[in-house]
């Protein structure tokens, strides 16, 4: 027979082992920022070594793939008043260059 | 001190049996509420690595970029150019670039194709983005194609740049310069912009200035506002997703209002015993107190636990479909977990003080009305 547990003994062990496992992430990622610091730095000399700009995320149009590259009449590739076309486009916010004037 | 944990004890307990009453409507309630803390918790977390990472690897990005513009379009910039910005102070290289974009449509990608001088590429070899070479399936030594001007060119892929760079190689092709005059038509004397080393950080934004006035038809983009566009694009980004998510956010304050405000006729005569029996106000405030903060804690640990999980062991693999679009390269990354505290907090503090509150106040309605009347 298992002994029986109080509801409020199971909500505290709950609430514990929430609250541990939310300290672990913590952990884990102070682990990770180190452990990952060459990669990063890897990743950086890449950067440097080709004069990158942007991070590939979206590659399927050129002012979302080189978003800073962008010029002001990127999104109108086709026509003064052309749709842009790409979803990506109405994630990307234009270059600081370009919203800063 | 004991007696008030002892008290409280009892209560955890009985608000346990009282939510375990309605077993399907509760797990109901906690899991629309974990979904919601979970798509919460996946965007704040993606979004504040993402910006920290970018923020440290593009620190190396180019400290100026000259770009030629004609009609408002970006056009490629002749090599006098580098001839007439003369001497500047502070300016310690000045180099004409060469790169631009190779669509496929075999297989419906677009490559960003790089022609670096410093490599010891011959004119039959490239080197390759871990992506490319995933999603056509090449290895080392395959042969890599290119269409253009009527012509199909062959490469042997050289090497394939290392899979922890993908965030910004995946799409990359190098080749070198000569072959890459030849795929694109562009004549010897032209290149796609020129980049410039400043040796000191301060003087760049005067640089800029300079330029511009000896050559007005440039645009310069500094390395400054390449930081400031991931900046920022990745708060807005966050921005434009909360935006979204408020259509979930309204749906489920909607759900917990009601839940709270129109008590049903189960809980009012369960208020009505409970007052009947002895129980005070007070006491089946505590209670609800406690029914809420179980509900609401369990949901936001759960939420964040699992969005943790998802942004950074399985690749935040529900975004990729929306930063994708219509493109078929995409780069396998795991990012490095950088946690904002404050933002967790406001996250805590948002999962659970509305809920508590909106299930505290009804209840003390009805708690403080004659248990005759409720059970009536």
């Amino acid at each position: 027979m298992f002994p029986v547990i109080r509801k409020s003994a199971f909500v505290l062990i709950f609430f514990l082992t929430g609250t541990l496992l939310m300290m672990l992430t913590v952990i884990d990622a102070m682990t990770k920022q180190s452990s990952t610091r060459d990669s990063l730095n890897q990743r950086a000399m890449l950067v440097k070594e080709f004069g990158l700009s942007d991070l590939a995320l979206s590659t399927e149009a050129r002012y979302t793939r080189h978003l800073t590259l962008a010029d002001r009449h990127s999104a109108f590739q086709d026509h003064p008043t052309s749709f842009d076309h790409f979803p990506s486009g109405s994630i990307f916010l234009p270059p600081s260059q370009l919203t800063h004037d | 001190m004991i007696e008030f944990f002892r008290k409280q004890a009892y209560l955890i307990d009985f608000t346990m049996s009282s939510l375990l009453r309605r077993k399907g409507k509760n797990f109901g309630l906690l899991l629309v509420y974990t979904l919601i803390v979970f798509m919460l918790a996946s965007v704040m977390l993606f979004s504040h690595s993402l910006r920290k990472e970018a923020g440290i690897i593009l620190q190396q990005s180019p400290e100026i970029i000259v770009q030629r513009l004609v009609a408002g379009r970006h056009a490629l910039i002749p090599a006098e150019y580098i001839q007439k910005m003369g001497r500047l102070r502070g300016v310690t290289s000045k180099k004409g670039r060469l790169w631009g974009y190779f669509y496929n449509p075999v297989v419906k990608a677009n490559y960003t194709v790089m022609a670096p001088d410093h490599l010891d590429l011959s004119t039959t070899e490239v080197i390759i983005g871990a992506g490319i070479a995933r999603t056509i399936g090449l290895g080392i030594g395959d042969y890599f194609t290119m269409r253009s001007n009527n012509d199909t060119f062959s490469f042997q892929v050289k090497d394939i740049i290392e899979r922890n760079s993908e965030l910004v190689t995946t799409d990359l092709v190098l080749i070198s310069p000569k072959a890459y005059r030849v795929i694109t038509g562009i004549p010897e004397g032209q290149f796609t912009d020129i980049v410039l080393s400043v040796r000191n950080p301060r003087e760049v934004r005067k640089v800029a200035e300079k330029l511009v006035q000896k050559l007005p038809d440039i645009r310069p983009v500094l390395r400054e506002e390449i930081l400031r566009t991931y900046d920022s694009i990745f708060a807005w980004r966050q921005g434009i997703v909360f935006v979204l998510l408020i259509g979930a956010l309204l749906a489920f304050v909607i759900f917990a209002w009601d839940k709270a405000s129109g008590l049903s006729a189960e809980e009012k005569r369960e208020i009505g015993i409970l007052k009947a029996v002895g129980w005070e106000s007070a006491d089946i405030l505590h209670m609800k107190f406690w029914e809420g903060i179980i509900i609401s804690l369990s949901a936001f640990m759960l939420g964040y636990l699992a969005a943790y999980l998802h942004v950074f062991y399985s690749s935040a693999v529900l975004f990729e479909s929306v930063l994708k679009g219509w493109a078929t390269l995409y780069p396998q990354f795991k990012l490095v977990p950088f946690i904002d505290g404050l933002q967790i907090a406001t996250l805590f503090f948002f999962t659970i003080f509305p809920y508590v509150v909106a299930t505290i106040i009804p209840i003390w309605k009805a708690s403080v009305t004659d248990p005759d009347a409720i059970m009536r």
